[in-house]
């Protein structure tokens, strides 16, 4: 065209051949939803989130096939474990009871003042201590009418220092003591100071002295530790990566199984709110007239409901039989609490919808009511529906975690993440880790829900089209 | 507007009704028996209890004493503590709550605003990234894990500073108030965070402000005059919904720092299923809500024409 | 219902509820983030300035604040700060039950005796007494008066314990008056109230009569439903009766000057107590109110309580704090009961004893409670009761079943073939304490690893557990018992077949038998030989599972003396407790 010495011929005005595809539109056609997609995917944040929603689910559903421990299955002999590697343990004969020392020979009951009182000689261990058993035995202290035993892990400096208060031997000629309180192969220094029966003396005498790890024979048959393992042999405990629980449970298995609890509270309850909501708000909405305004006023009493106060109220009325988890009533009283919010924003919706002026399009060409809401109606109102669902999900884990605190959540041995954060608040200095490994899992949880929440309401806001 | 408001206080009449009758019936299907207790008692005595709480006629008569008596404004006396009113232990243990969810808004607020208005002035960068990242812990962890670092904070701030900062627990003066309104306030304060940073980008494309630098005012008259205020507008609308739904949810703070609101009578009313607190705590609070609900409600209408025009 | 008009109603702005609103503001304000905003951050430094001074100022004004918290010992003004677990529910004497009112109470109120530091019973209101036979004989104290001055007379004896009989005041606590004559038949409805055997001869003479010899009953005058109550008071209190602080009077050492509820209790030191000069301490003031134990030793490292009890979850925090830890035996006795009604398989002897024999008791208490205090339980007669002269655990040493997997077993076999072929699942009803849960996992988790007994744990809150216990539902019931006053029977008739507390409806005319024979007698060694007799009873029957003689550790402050603890009354004591230099 930008040739000047251009002549016309008769071919400039020939009409053009026909063709189909003049009108095509150069870009590829994108539906609601592909193009919802493609915004989604530009959004770094919502996408990461979803990776990491979709390792929660594996985690949840494939984790307990890779790693099959029973969630359940106690180990005293490891309770609250940090997490770590194998330990090994020493196979030690069944425990027997033991009966510490009396010298016939002393009187039972001293006759010297708490002042006067020496401290014990020859404190030492009867037998090798291990974490089974720690016997001490020591020489009776002259005219002492009786004996504190405290257990401390660290040197003590005073007779205000000497850690834990394990017993008192209440007569002077039993000179023997058996520790069998939750023992760990930890240093431990034990003190001894003798008593005139109730009051103490002003010396102490201490032993230092570290268990061994061990485990019973019976307990090594039981959990399959090693071939034909004796007494005196050395065997591998069982590995807890992510270490144990108070009672010596494996957390790794407890944290998949509290995710199955947790996820299926937090996915499930608002789920079944939102679709419900949807039919409920949707139908009204739809109807109108004064069905629309009894269903709404309905919907306005139970939203008046002191949310958490009913919660309490429902899960107790519903009841948790013995051996239910209790999982399904507080899924109830959630569903049962929570929809009507869900109702009204959609009815809101369908309302705006309905008047829009593509639906009195679509009624004129003879679209029936079918056609309308599922190919109008119910689309239009998903994006509203989805960014709820996604919000609802962190109130439902938060609640069953409340729950869980006030001691009306799952029932045990079922874990939920909530239950078991609760147990570790309790000893968060402790043992950290029972603490902080269910924390960390709702807090990626509620954060991957609220930002991928984000992320799709950006995606889905038909408004942000061309914005970018 | 006067019959607006009518009808709004009519239907917060018929709901407080519903919530009544939900609880009553809610409460009375929980399976157990309030008058029982540790130690058992002869049936002589349980008759004589079961008259004094009125437990002994059929359910209905029960219900329509209950309401008689509600319209009167008596809750009845609670099972656990005999000789006390649940009118008392409401107007005791409420404004508690009240005071700390309050206090815990206003934190909450000042707070959101703050840190949402900084984000947006450090958009992306370390400050933005920083508080965000706070506000994401502050909504992705349970209330009680924050309420126990809380306290134990306060021990080990006391322990440095060798004299009582702050109190660790209990309830009485201002100073009492602050650790467990921050801890309370802490999850709305990051929802605030959140709205406000929105909000605070929204206004600062729009093109008012833009009108306003191109005639020269200083920045932080535009910032004050016309972007914070215009911010915190969308904020400020949420506030009352946030007083209310806090102020019920203090159990936990109560529990933990020992302060003697309503929530605590609450949760160990349900334990001890102590009927008469049970139904005066939650239809109070219910219509507490439901008051509050109208309040913001006829707030809207004042502020926004369009509502009181359709009336 | 259709009492909005309908443009209101199709409005969905309007109305919009509180969460729904909320949630669309966040919908509509996230919706913009995608919107270009140029920065502008230089020009906004000032206002940031400004800003970050402000917060300053702000920080300074909160550090400035009067902070006039006492601290938790005074030495100049006697004061001692002490947290309470919870409310006190009830502080009248004649109906309270708990063991907070009775702590409280303890501190406020003397009754005929009391127990001293070393467990002795000594004069309080009274300052002796005659036992003849069946009538006891009190002569008061010229000197003990109430709080606003008047003297203590044997008429507030008289209306207190009468008034506690009688069915109208219903109190929970009535049985323990039964050995007073007629006592039983007066909460029945059965006799009026002036009938019962006590009558105040005049002023400073209160005769009882008992209905049958008891051995304890001195033992029982220092108990909280045998305090005495002015008639006064209550006629003109009514139902508000020790509601309030100013609500009741007080005659112990100490009397409340201020209670507000479920924040704080104020006891000051009482000017007319008879004893005042060996009250030290002039003030004890529970500022806090907590069942938290994390708060509690939260307040104790702040100094600001003298007292606090410890769990298995936070004694390692005291211990690493190099904090003395002190450990006391409470008394309480805590077991697994079975229930015993015909259509329960619990009812089936072998099967109770294959339990018996598969459980260990000590590893439960060294591993699963793990903290210190905690006695293995062996039987339902703790180690601290007095037997005919040395402490009964010692001349009657309680049967024990040892560990022994196969035995138990074959006792299992045994029990499924009398049950016809299996064992259904059994119901392990609990309470929802922490603890309670932590035992039953445990139990579920031995009992099938041991027996391959299916355990379901039934997890109740206290009223629906006691409502399940009460009417049979569950087989197995973690319980416990505390006792009421110092003496065996305490503990002896609560698997009698006539105790409503025998929730397993257990009953044997031999073990019943026993009972009475100890009930009825006040020689020492008969009594204490039926209780052999019924221990022994109790273990091959395997009535109950021991579990636990349960124990405490508590810190106090080191500046305090003379603080004591006890297995029944007051516990902890702090009347005469003092504060050292």
């Amino acid at each position: 065209m930008s040739e000047q010495s251009h002549k016309f011929t008769q071919l400039d005005f020939a009409p053009l051949d026909h063709r189909e595809d003049h009108e095509s539109i150069a870009r590829p056609s994108l539906s609601y939803w592909q193009d919802a997609w493609r915004r989604l995917k530009q959004n770094t944040r919502a996408i990461i989130s979803m990776y990491i929603l979709i390792a929660l689910a594996l985690f949840t559903m494939a984790g307990p096939l890779l790693w099959q421990v029973d969630a359940s299955r106690q180990d005293l002999n490891q309770t609250s474990q940090a997490p770590g590697f194998v330990r090994q343990a020493l196979i030690v004969p069944a425990y027997k009871r033991w009966a510490a020392p009396v010298d016939q020979a002393i009187p039972k009951y001293g006759d010297l003042l708490p002042e006067e009182l020496a401290s014990a000689q020859g404190l030492t261990a009867a037998e090798p201590p291990n974490t089974q058993t720690v016997r001490l035995i020591w020489e009776p202290v002259p005219g002492a009418g009786g004996y504190s035993i405290y257990r401390n892990t660290r040197p003590p400096t005073s007779m205000q220092d000497l850690g834990l208060p394990l017993s008192s031997v209440d007569t002077g000629n039993k000179h023997g003591y058996e520790d069998r309180l939750n023992l760990k192969a930890e240093e431990y220094f034990y003190s001894v100071v003798a008593t005139d029966g109730f009051d103490e003396a002003a010396v102490f005498s201490t032993l230092q002295l570290r268990p061994q790890l061990a485990i019973t024979h019976k307990d090594a048959l039981e959990r399959d530790l090693s071939n034909n393992p004796q007494p005196g042999d050395e065997v591998s405990l069982a590995f807890h990566p992510l270490g144990t629980d108070y009672l010596g449970r494996d957390m790794l298995a407890r944290l998949m199984e509290g995710a199955r609890v947790s996820l299926f509270i937090g996915v499930l309850a608002p789920l079944a709110f939102v679709i419900f909501g949807v039919a409920y708000g949707g139908f009204a909405g739809y109807v109108g007239g004064s069905i629309d305004n009894i269903l709404m006023r309905f919907a306005d009493f139970v939203v008046a409901l002191p949310f958490l106060l009913f919660m309490i109220l429902f899960k107790i009325a519903f009841g948790i039989g013995p051996g239910e988890s209790g999982i399904i009533p507080m899924l109830v009283a959630l569903v049962l609490l929570s929809w009507p919010a869900t109702a009204r924003l959609v009815r809101g919706q369908v309302l705006q919808i309905r008047e829009q002026g593509y639906i009195d399009a679509a009624r004129l060409m003879g679209a029936s009511n079918h056609y309308l809401i599922a190919r109008h109606i119910l689309p239009n109102t998903m994006g509203v529906v989805l960014v709820t669902l996604t919000f609802a999900v962190p109130m439902a884990i938060f609640t069953e975690a409340f729950l869980s605190f006030i001691g009306m959540g799952v029932a045990p041995p079922t874990p939920s993440w909530g239950s078991m954060c609760n147990a570790g608040v309790k000893t968060m200095l402790a043992h950290p880790h029972e603490l902080i490994l269910p924390a960390v899992l709702i807090s990626i949880t509620v954060l991957a829900f609220n930002l991928f929440g984000d992320g799709l309401t950006e995606a889905l806001d038909a408004r942000m089209r061309g914005r970018e | 507007m006067i019959r607006y408001t009518a009808k709004r206080i009519l239907s917060g009449i018929v709901t407080i009704w519903f919530i009544t009758t939900a609880t009553f019936l809610a409460m009375h299907a929980v399976p157990g028996d309030p008058l029982m207790n540790d130690k058992a008692v002869s049936e002589e005595i349980r008759r004589n209890l079961e008259a004094r709480y009125g437990l002994d006629k059929p359910l209905s008569k029960q219900y329509v004493i209950f309401i008689s008596n509600m319209l009167k404004g008596d809750f009845g006396i609670s099972f656990t503590q005999q000789n006390r009113r649940v009118n008392d232990i409401i107007r005791e243990h409420f404004p508690v709550s009240a005071i700390l969810g309050i206090l815990a808004v206003v934190i909450a607020a000042l707070g959101g605003m703050l840190w949402g208005a900084l984000t947006a002035l450090y958009r992306n960068r370390l400050p933005d990234i920083t508080i965000m990242f706070l506000v994401i812990l502050g909504i992705s962890v349970p209330g009680f894990v924050f309420a126990a670092t809380g306290q134990l904070a306060l021990v080990h701030l006391n322990a440095m500073v060798g004299t009582t900062v702050l109190p660790v627990a209990g309830w009485g003066t201002f100073t009492h108030m602050l650790m467990p309104a921050l801890v309370l306030g802490l999850g709305t304060m990051a929802l605030l965070t959140r709205l406000m940073r929105t909000s605070m980008i929204d206004v600062m494309g729009e093109d008012y402000i833009r009108t306003a630098h191109a005639k020269g005012l200083s920045a932080q008259r535009i910032f004050l005059r016309h972007q914070l205020r215009n911010a915190i507008l969308p904020v400020v609308t949420v506030l009352g919904p946030q007083i209310a739904a806090i102020t019920t949810g203090g159990f936990v703070v109560e529990y933990v720092f020992a302060i003697p609101g309503l929530g605590r009578y609450f949760v160990q009313a349900v334990q001890q299923l102590d009927y008469t607190v049970i139904m005066g705590t939650t239809v109070f609070y219910g219509a507490f809500l439901v008051l509050m609900v109208i309040l913001v409600d006829i707030l809207y209408g004042l502020i926004d024409p369009r509502v009181r025009l359709s009336t | 219902m259709n009492f909005l008009p309908k443009n209101v109603a199709m409005s969905p702005s309007k109305q919009a509820s509180t969460r729904e609103t909320y949630q669309r503001l966040i919908n509509s304000n996230t919706e913009m983030r995608g919107v270009y905003v140029t920065s502008r951050t230089k020009e906004f430094q000032v206002s940031i300035r400004s800003m970050t001074s402000f917060l300053k100022y702000c920080g300074l004004l909160c550090l400035l604040l009067p902070v006039c918290v006492q601290a938790a010992v005074s030495s100049e003004a006697r004061t001692i700060m002490i947290a309470l677990t919870e409310e006190p529910p009830q502080l009248n004497s004649m109906k309270a039950t708990d063991q907070v009112s009775i702590f409280v109470l303890g501190h406020l109120m003397e009754g005929l005796v009391r127990y001293d530091r070393r467990g002795r019973l000594v004069p309080g209101v009274a300052e002796s007494w005659d036992v003849e036979d069946l009538t006891y004989t009190f002569t008061l104290r010229k000197d003990a008066r109430w709080s606003d001055g008047q003297p203590v007379t044997a008429r507030d004896f008289v209306f207190s314990w009468r008034n506690t009989l009688d069915p109208v005041t219903a109190s929970e606590y009535a049985f323990i008056l039964y050995p007073v004559k007629h006592g039983e038949a007066i909460n029945k409805g059965k006799r009026p109230i002036t009938e019962l055997g006590v009558v105040a001869e005049d002023d400073r003479t209160l005769i009882v009569t008992l209905e049958r010899p008891t051995a304890y009953f001195l033992k029982l005058c220092a108990f909280a439903s045998y305090l005495p109550v002015r008639e006064d008071v209550v006629r003109a209190k009514k139902d508000r009766y020790a509601a309030d602080a100013d609500d009741f009077l007080m005659n112990g050492p100490f009397r409340l000057e201020e209670w507000v509820h479920g924040a704080s209790l104020r006891m000051v030191k009482n000017e007319h107590y008879w004893d005042r000069d060996n009250i030290y301490l002039n003030e004890i003031n529970a500022a806090y109110v907590t069942s938290d134990t994390r708060a509690r030793l939260n307040l104790f490292l702040d100094d600001k309580i003298v007292y606090t009890s410890l769990d298995g979850d936070t004694y390692k925090d005291a211990l690493s704090n190099q904090l003395r830890i002190r450990s006391f035996t409470t008394g309480s006795v805590f077991f697994l009961e079975y229930n015993h009604r015909e259509d329960r398989a619990t009812a089936n002897l072998n099967l109770r004893r294959a339990i018996q024999h598969a459980y260990d008791p000590d590893e439960m208490v060294n591993k699963v409670l793990a903290t210190p205090g905690n006695l293995t339980g062996v039987s339902v007669f703790p180690v601290w009761l007095d037997g005919i002269e040395g402490k009964f655990r010692d001349e009657f040493p309680a049967p024990i079943a040892d560990r022994n997997i196969p035995r138990a077993r074959e006792y299992l076999a045994a029990a499924k073939r009398e049950l016809g072929g299996t064992i259904p699942p059994l119901v392990l009803l609990v309470s929802d304490s922490p603890t309670a849960t932590k035992q039953a996992e445990y139990i579920q988790g031995e009992l099938l690893n041991n027996l391959g007994l299916d355990i379901r744990i039934d997890k109740q809150i206290f009223k629906q557990r006691l409502a399940k216990m009460t009417s049979g539902d569950f087989d197995i019931v973690g319980a416990g018992w505390g006792p009421d006053f110092d003496d065996i029977m305490t503990f002896g008739d609560l698997f009698a077949s006539w105790n409503l507390n025998n929730r397993g409806r257990y009953s044997n005319p031999r073990y019943d038998e026993q009972v009475r024979t100890a009930m009825n007698s006040v020689d020492p060694a008969t009594r204490m030989r039926a209780m052999s007799k019924a221990q022994q009873i109790l273990f091959d029957d395997a009535v109950v599972l021991p579990q636990y003689e349960q124990g405490v550790i508590y810190l106090l402050h080191p500046k305090l003396r003379g603080v004591v603890r006890r297995v029944t009354g007051v516990d902890p004591d702090f009347t005469r407790a003092r504060i050292i230099q």
